[in-house]
């Protein structure tokens, strides 16, 4: 098992699944039940508490927001190597293997290897984070991902000096993911960060959500989560990391440069060149809700970017 | 035979409406309903629209008359849901926000072709009644029609300028009406280059 239950948590504490994932009908009943009742507060604590993740303390990087329910996790989804529509990854994942795994980690380190996933894993304390994730076409969500913060792996493998970026590579397998079939993005999928991006504390590397491994469509076995970033900068099922002096070339930008750049930071003011990047669709709500500049992490990542042109470093 | 085909052909179009409908009352318009239903009704008008335009060329190749009873209303239904696409955006995502529908048609061209292939439209569907067609003139009627090419054409630009990478889909619908357009063109222009080659080499016209 990849996932361990993190310390501390009683199983007692833990909700169960079935309430967990029917906790919006469970508060609609709930609510439905209260109408004419004079507050929401009315309903026993036990009640209310049901609609948390995970039960009990809040992390620091935690959001608050409701979470998105598993079945909108794990449904609706941008992973193009697997079909460029949404149902599409959930639909035909089901060939891809995430096990054996290695990663290959390699260029300006000290410590250059091939690492099989348990032993990549091995060293760290997995926890939860809640993150708000913004996907660059105006939706979003609030996902409980598993996982480690990268900056531990990065100081395990010693970058030399000269380290300045880290690329991250996606598996490439067409026999297992049809969309590799389709010339529409280049293959593999490419990502990168500045070294001081990958180092914050908020950037994750995720092996899973809902306190399970990962699910193919979601990226297993082992994925990047950079939460004040669009979502498409969380490169998939990765394979290769590698520390560089100069910026990688990443998918996006290489298939519209105009369109994706290198930070793709969440920023409401400046527009998609074809879009409006004011405000989001939250999965499942009514209502469009404003977007936040870094998705609502700026007081973690603004001081990144001090000085920078963010119209211009788009 | 003809008075059951027609009320066929009717329910028929319906039914993708009738589906989503389905869809909607048991949850299965997936995670994000308005970005589904909003697809789903621009897929709609575009297949409509070739549809509409395929009615013509395939009435002269097979000689099967009878289709062109259905060409007006297979025009209509594609009117029909470009207006249930036009007012899924204007409602469901921009809420009657009239600023930045504004904003939006002035500073997004896929916004501006689809909403001017959309606007095209009004024209054909206000006229489409026998009395007016008739008021209008037989003539006039199908030159003033003729923007449904226009429309159909914004249409393919507005799906084209709107995905992201996969051109696939827009692409198809762009070769579809490229050859139903084609084909139009090439009825127009034969008979001229045949006149044109006569008159080169000295002969007289046919009469």
């Amino acid at each position: 098992m990849l996932i361990k239950k993190p310390d501390g948590v009683k199983s007692s504490e833990i909700t169960p699944e079935r309430h967990y994932i029917n906790r919006r009908e469970f508060i609609r009943t709930a609510s439905l039940a209260g109408i004419g009742l004079t507050t929401a507060s009315f309903l026993p604590e036990a009640l209310v508490g049901q609609d948390r993740w995970p039960r009990g303390k809040k992390g620091p990087y935690d959001t608050d927001e409701e979470v998105n329910s598993f079945k909108e996790i794990t449904t609706y989804n941008n992973f193009y190597e697997f079909g460029t529509d949404k149902g599409d990854p959930a639909e035909y994942s089901g060939r891809f293997k995430p096990k054996p795994w290695t990663v290959r980690i390699d260029g300006e380190v000290k410590r250059a290897a091939t690492f099989n996933l348990e032993d990549l894993l091995k060293p760290h304390k997995l926890e939860d984070r809640i993150y708000r994730m913004r996907c660059v076409e105006g939706w979003s969500m609030v996902i409980p991902w598993r996982g480690f913060p990268l900056a531990d792996l990065i100081k395990r493998v010693e970058p030399t000096s000269r380290a300045k970026f880290v690329a991250f590579e996606t598996v490439y397998r067409p026999e297992e993911m049809p969309g590799q079939k389709s010339d529409v993005l280049g293959w593999p999928y490419a990502e990168g960060l500045r070294l001081d991006e990958a180092l914050n504390p908020l950037t994750i590397l995720s092996v899973g959500l809902y306190g399970k491994e990962l699910p193919n469509q979601n990226g297993a076995p082992l994925r990047l989560v950079v939460p004040w970033k669009y979502g498409f900068k969380g490169i998939k099922s990765i394979v290769k990391i590698r520390f560089v002096e100069k910026q990688p070339p990443t998918t996006w930008n290489l298939s519209a440069p105009d369109e994706y750049g290198f930070y793709s930071n969440v920023n409401p003011d400046v527009d998609h060149p074809r879009w409006s990047q004011k405000s989001e669709r939250r999965i499942g709500e009514f209502f469009k809700r404003k977007t936040l500049p870094f998705n609502g992490y700026a007081d973690q990542v603004a001081h990144l970017y001090a000085g920078m042109d963010l119209r211009k470093y788009f | 035979m003809k008075s059951v085909v027609k009320p066929g052909v009717f329910v028929l179009a319906l039914s993708p409406l009738a589906l989503l409908a389905w869809q909607g009352l048991n949850g299965e318009l997936s995670a994000n309903p308005i970005d589904y239903i909003t697809d789903e009704t621009g897929t709609w008008t575009l297949r409509f629209l070739t549809l509409t335009l395929a009615i013509t060329p395939f009435r002269k190749i097979t000689g099967w008359s009878v289709l062109a009873r259905f060409r007006r209303m297979l025009g209509l239904f594609a009117f029909f849901y470009g207006m249930l696409h036009f007012t899924t955006y204007v409602y469901l995502d921009k809420f009657f926000s009239i600023d930045e529908i504004v904003a939006d048609i002035a500073k997004r061209p896929f916004i501006t072709v689809g909403f001017a292939a959309l606007v095209l439209m009004i024209p054909l569907a206000a006229t489409s009644a026998d009395r007016i067609a008739k008021w209008i003139g037989g003539k006039r009627w199908r030159l003033l029609h003729r923007l449904v090419y226009l429309t159909a054409l914004g249409g393919v630009i507005h799906y084209l300028w709107l995905v992201k990478a996969d051109q696939q889909r827009p692409l198809a619908y762009g070769a579809i009406l490229a050859l139903l357009l084609g084909y139009r063109l090439w009825n127009f222009l034969k008979p001229r280059l045949v006149r044109l080659r006569l008159r080169l080499n000295g002969e007289a016209s046919p009469v």
